[in-house]
């Protein structure tokens, strides 16, 4: 067999996953808090104030990451519910639901954050702007599909039931956008533009790129430790996870 | 063993869903009750001047048919489920798809259709502005059976849950935006003399598809909850 | 220093949505790890009664 079949084979088997990630993590959460605080530090230290909003700008630095992490977790977690209703993989419901809360996590963050930067922006904490608003059923879709896994009892069937939810967010989503912008400009003109193209220069533009980076580590951390407790709990029958049981006992 | 035709089946599930309900007859009033307490609700938050009332009259019955709707989702396969005959339904010969669609439609005459012919009376309650009235109806009528296509998707996802009416209404209402923003903005534009058809077109054909794949997704969502 | 810390005036919100940011993304973290915890606690409850229920038909 090709290699890299055999390799993904290999990926798909719970034990396999469970060591590799393992491996991985302290990698990934090094990446993390390393690109975290160069980002950081390049966006809140070295980048100049912008000439219209001064520091508060800097909020970019963790809103607009967020944002971006936001949706592509949500594609991450339909693409993997795809996978897990075609052709029931199982190491696929895991990876879904596993990045279904960390997914809320972003959204919030990005919600918070920009509420945060429109109060000294535009005076006000809310406006029913439409990415705001699309950034806000996005929440909801992903807490449904949160609640939907936790709320029936077989933990496969859940997968698959709270995949395919996510499934149909991921068409709602697009509609919800284009409808909340054509309802907008129904009731009032120009939305407040936050920042032209022109307006950002490399020394802001870079620290935001290695933020939207560090983020997709961040991410992939999190993905990996709760998908490999989550793999533990849904095998706990097996031997490998007994295994593992007893050994963190001796060790503990 | 013969199954007999799906036409065949499609009709006996009507008759046999129409003549349940008319055993029940009473409560099939009940989502219209609820929509008029909740339109008497908002002049006792609001006030009673006719000019602010008349002003969010349309968004108001829009919102409460949206409600009345939600409430009413949860029964659309409860007695079913609770009486064994939605898995013969999932068993049978005929594509599930087809007989789901045939539910659904049951479902709205009965409990949107009601709704639909009330709707001119919780106008009258608001001081709804006479023009407006024939594009509610009509946004009413290409929207509720949207509602109900949309919201049976999520039923069939919840169907196996003693206790699902909050959760219900979380994955449904997301879903429901856009088909509310475009019909309160069809109503909108009525309010301010501008044309109308561009709104109501797009509900013709969020209808439309909706008509399509909602039966279809249906019947996959119960037969992952059936699983 | 502290003019830094002022963020010209914005310093609550900037560092608001610091904070936000790390304490989110700290549940966020924390949360497999408690999980893990209490799955393994569990799981070695189990294999500790199945052990006894063997010795006692033994």
């Amino acid at each position: 067999m090709n290699p890299l079949v055999l390799w993904f084979h290999k990926l798909g088997s719970p034990p396999y996953f469970y060591r590799l990630a393992g491996r991985l993590l302290p990698w990934l959460w090094g990446l993390a808090a390393i690109g975290i605080a160069a980002g950081l530090y390049g966006g809140l230290v070295l980048a100049p104030p912008d000439y219209q909003q001064s520091d508060a700008f800097r909020i970019i630095y963790i809103h607009v990451p967020s944002a971006w992490m936001s949706l592509f977790i949500y594609f991450f977690m339909a693409v993997n519910g795809f996978i897990a209703l075609v052709w029931r993989i199982k190491l696929s419901e895991i990876l879904a639901m596993a990045a279904a809360p960390v997914g809320a996590a972003f959204t919030f963050i990005c919600l918070a954050t920009g509420s945060l930067w429109g109060k000294p922006m535009w005076g006000t904490w809310w406006t029913w702007d439409a990415r705001l608003t699309s950034e806000l059923v996005l929440l909801f879709l992903y807490l449904g599909v949160i609640g939907l896994y936790h709320a029936i009892e077989d933990r496969r069937q859940a997968a698959r039931a709270a995949a395919f939810l996510a499934l149909i967010g991921i068409v709602n989503l697009p509609i919800v956008h284009f409808s909340v912008k054509w309802w907008n400009t129904l009731h009032q003109g120009s939305t407040v533009k936050l920042f032209g193209p022109s307006l950002i220069d490399s020394r802001m533009l870079w620290p935001l790129l290695i933020m939207a980076v560090a983020t997709k580590f961040a991410f992939a951390a999190s993905l990996l430790s709760r998908a490999r407790v989550d793999l533990l709990e849904l095998e706990s029958g097996k031997d490998w996870a007994r295994q593992i049981a007893l050994a963190e006992e001796t060790s503990a | 063993m013969s199954h007999g035709t799906a036409l065949g089946a499609c009709r006996a599930l009507i008759v046999r869903d129409l003549a349940l309900l008319w055993r029940r007859r009473g409560d099939a009033l009940n989502p219209a009750l609820f929509a008029v307490m909740v339109i008497m609700l908002f002049p006792f938050a609001l006030g009673p001047e006719p000019q602010m009332l008349g002003r969010i009259a349309a968004g108001t019955v829009l919102v409460a048919l949206l409600l009345a709707g939600l409430l009413s989702l949860d029964a659309l396969f409860r007695s079913d489920l609770e009486d064994g005959s939605l898995e013969q339904l999932v068993l049978s010969p005929h594509p599930l798809p087809l007989l789901l669609a045939c539910k659904i439609a049951v479902h709205w005459l009965t409990t949107a259709l009601p709704l639909l012919l009330a709707a001119p009376l919780l106008g009258e309650l608001l001081f709804l502005p006479p023009q407006v009235l024939g594009t509610l109806m009509a946004a009413l009528a290409l929207s509720t059976p949207l509602l109900s296509l949309i919201g049976a998707v999520c039923v069939a996802l919840t169907v196996g849950m003693r206790r699902s009416g909050m959760l219900l209404a979380l994955l449904v209402l997301p879903l429901y935006v856009p088909v509310l923003i475009f019909a309160a903005g069809a109503c909108d534009a009525a309010q301010q003399g501008l044309p109308v058809a561009a709104p109501l077109l797009w509900l013709g054909a969020a209808l439309v598809l909706a008509l399509v794949l909602a039966p279809l997704a249906c019947a996959a969502a119960l037969r992952i909850s059936l699983s | 220093m502290s003019e830094f810390f002022a963020m010209g005036g914005y310093g609550a919100y900037v560092w608001g949505s610091l904070a936000v940011f790390f304490v989110v993304l700290g549940i966020d973290a924390a949360a497999p790890l408690v999980k893990r915890r209490r799955v393994l606690r569990e799981l070695r409850g189990r294999l500790k009664r199945a052990q006894k229920r063997n010795e006692e038909s033994a």
